[in-house]
């Protein structure tokens, strides 16, 4: 006699018709509310289309394209962010080569965003053919890198390297220049704005800021007593002042009590009050992951005889961080948007080039609402962007989670 | 058993007087202690007897307040250089296994071996291998710890602990966190090592292991070792009530 198992079926998920019955029309008031619902909805999607499609006038971007991507910066010497956009597109590549699944999302989503950039329709007066070409090579670039990254020549490390020493030559160099190169000539970062200041700016501010932001957290918990109340100082100090207040500090006192010849550049300062604000931050998200890991980690590790720096370069930061991940981009995020602030000391980034956009022409004034619009936009893709690599990575790194 | 004991070299472990206080509470009042080579020490007692502080004290993971503990010829103090030898020399298993959970059962025994011994990679994971092979898991190398079964894991803590080779092993109730069928297989390899002449201090309350290859039972109370002697002689005759009340409450189960 063999046994016989039933197998019980899970319920079915019930028709589209029963399911509007039972959630959306199961009484008079449940019936009132899903039409006043429906109808809102229907408004709100009708006058939106019809003002994007007929009534929405985008000149103000589709005739100064790139005043928005680089503000100023002399049309003549223009191939210079170009080249150093492919570079940096190069490099995106070969890390997604090199990484596989961390960076790759990222690095299709950059060259979809380029490639689709390149084919609308703009004013070709400033949009010239080569800036157009430009960033059609750029999904093309990010495949060829990847082919490179991906024949195992090439380890992580290079990568790394590679773009340490790529980003500070093109930011310390060979975007300014030098006062008197014919080949490069000097661009003082007045001239700079756009995309290119807000990428600057963001980019500079997490790369600088993380490092940092993890020394002051591990200094925070040190034993060494002046180690400890140096980073205390520092963060609390910090995280009690707005961005806005160190912004100012940087860019008007900092000037005051330097000498004019050494007078640091103000895109500069700009960035090291984001550095530096960014880092107390940092330091506060990446101090709640290292409390999080459990004493006898360095118990285990003690006993089988690292060294502090070990024990905490190899066992507590991989897993503090890992934990902190979504916090931190959280926290990059927001820097993000905060590069905006910048304006308030005379940079033009993304924002401030949309103002300066709307007084070109008299025409403009009264399209504000479609270059904020577009301004927003811009913002919310890269944001976006990153909390979607941020979910990526930590998909990624779940691996072997505890 | 205990006529083998060599006794004409250096002990291995050697404690004498040592007291350790938590703020005002004195968990350890005085516990003087020698272990000789190949020797395989089980400690018992209830809970919060100091047992466990003690065997931590052994590499200094606690710090005492007074006393001497030297361990292989090297006196623990402050000296950060004298506990990190110690610690090359000793290996720790903890109850809750404590295996680095970012990386594979591979990288987690290959660790010291490779930064503390500064062995070639290729050398520590033929060592980490043939470790593997020896607790009966050579197959989950690539793993992490979290797709292991507890009593998996704890045979890879024990492969960790022996990479660095070391001359003495600290149990500190190995078998406590584990589901009653996994013990086994951790005793298993325990019962191995202390056959293969490991010196062994084991804080644990399984009197199996201990009847079959203990040199010397130690049993402690509120901070004191209140009895010691062979197995045979704390199961058959032991002296002091407190350890008769204790072993009669544990050896009902």
């Amino acid at each position: 006699m063999t046994a016989v198992t039933e197998t019980i079926r899970p319920p079915a998920p019930p028709k589209p018709v029963e399911w509007m019955q039972k959630n959306l029309f199961s009484n008079w008031f449940n019936t009132l509310l899903t039409l006043i619902a429906v109808s809102f909805i229907y408004f709100t999607v009708i006058t939106l289309g019809r003002w994007l499609l007929f009534t929405a006038d985008w000149r103000p971007v589709t005739t100064y394209p790139v005043l928005f991507l680089v503000g100023q910066y002399p049309r003549e010497e223009l191939w210079r962010p170009g080249l150093s956009l492919l570079l940096s597109i190069f490099l995106v590549g070969m890390s997604w080569g090199v990484w596989e699944k961390y960076v790759k999302v990222f690095a299709i989503f950059l060259g979809a965003l380029l490639g689709i950039l390149a084919l609308i329709p703009l004013d070709t007066q400033t949009f010239t053919p080569a800036i157009r070409a430009t960033f059609l090579v750029c999904p093309l670039l990010i495949y060829a890198g990847f082919r490179v990254g991906h024949l195992g020549v090439i380890k992580g490390y290079h990568v790394a390297l590679l773009w340490l020493i790529s980003l500070i030559t093109i930011i310390l160099v060979f975007l300014p220049g030098f006062g008197d190169s014919t080949i490069l000539p000097e661009v003082p970062t007045t001239a700079w704005g756009g995309l290119i200041i807000t990428l600057l700016l963001a980019v500079g501010g997490i790369v600088l800021s993380f490092p940092i932001g993890v020394l002051l957290a591990l200094g925070r918990r040190s034993s060494l007593p002046v180690v400890r109340l140096f980073s205390i100082l520092f963060i609390e100090t910090v995280r009690g002042v707005p961005l806005v207040t160190i912004l100012f500090m940087f860019s008007v006192i900092l000037a005051l009590f330097l000498p004019s010849e050494s007078r640091i550049d103000r895109l500069v300062r700009a960035l090291m009050g984001i550095v530096i604000f960014s880092a107390a931050y940092t330091a506060e998200n990446v101090r709640g992951g290292l409390q999080a890991i459990p004493q006898g980690q360095v118990e285990a590790a003690k006993a089988l005889g690292l060294t502090n720096f070990q024990i905490t370069a190899f066992i507590v930061l991989p897993q503090a961080l890992r934990l902190v991940i979504p916090s931190i981009v959280g926290q990059f995020i927001s820097l993000f948007k905060d590069t905006t602030l910048v304006v308030i000391v005379g940079i033009n980034d993304l924002l401030g080039i949309g103002k300066a956009v709307l007084n070109l022409d008299p025409e403009y004034i009264r399209l504000q609402t479609e270059v904020y619009l577009f301004v927003a936009l811009v913002f919310w893709v890269f944001s976006y962007f990153m909390s979607f690599a941020s979910q990526q990575l930590e998909k990624a790194l779940g691996v072997g989670e505890r | 058993m205990t006529e083998n004991i060599p006794q004409e070299q250096e002990p291995m472990i050697k404690c004498r007087d040592v007291h350790k206080w938590y703020s005002h509470f004195h968990a350890l009042r005085g516990i003087s202690l020698e272990v000789a080579k190949s020797e395989v020490i089980v400690i018992f007692g209830p809970s919060g007897s100091g047992k466990s502080t003690f065997i931590r004290i052994l590499n200094r993971l606690e710090e005492h307040q007074r006393g001497q503990v030297i361990v292989d010829g090297i006196e623990l103090t402050h000296d950060v250089r004298n506990i990190e030898r110690v610690r090359a020399e000793t290996g720790m298993v903890f109850q809750q296994f404590n295996l680095f959970p970012h990386l594979t059962v591979m990288q987690n025994i290959t660790l010291s071996p490779i930064w503390v011994r500064k062995w070639p990679q290729e050398e520590a994971e033929e060592l980490a291998m043939k470790l593997l092979t020896r607790v009966g898991i050579p197959e989950q190398a690539h793993k992490f710890p979290s797709q292991l079964s507890g009593g998996q894991q704890q045979r890879v803590a024990i492969a960790r602990a022996l990479a660095m080779q070391p001359k003495i092993m600290l149990f500190d109730e190995p078998t406590s966190a584990l589901d009653p069928e996994m013990i086994k297989e951790v005793l298993d390899v325990m019962v191995e090592l202390a056959k293969s002449g490991m010196t062994i201090v084991a804080v644990t309350h399984e009197m199996g292991f201990a009847r079959a290859v203990a040199n010397r039972m130690i049993f402690f109370d509120n901070g004191e070792i209140v009895e010691q002697g062979t197995p045979e002689q704390i199961f058959n005759n032991p002296q002091s009530d407190r350890t008769k009340l204790f072993l009669s409450q544990i050896l009902r189960q």
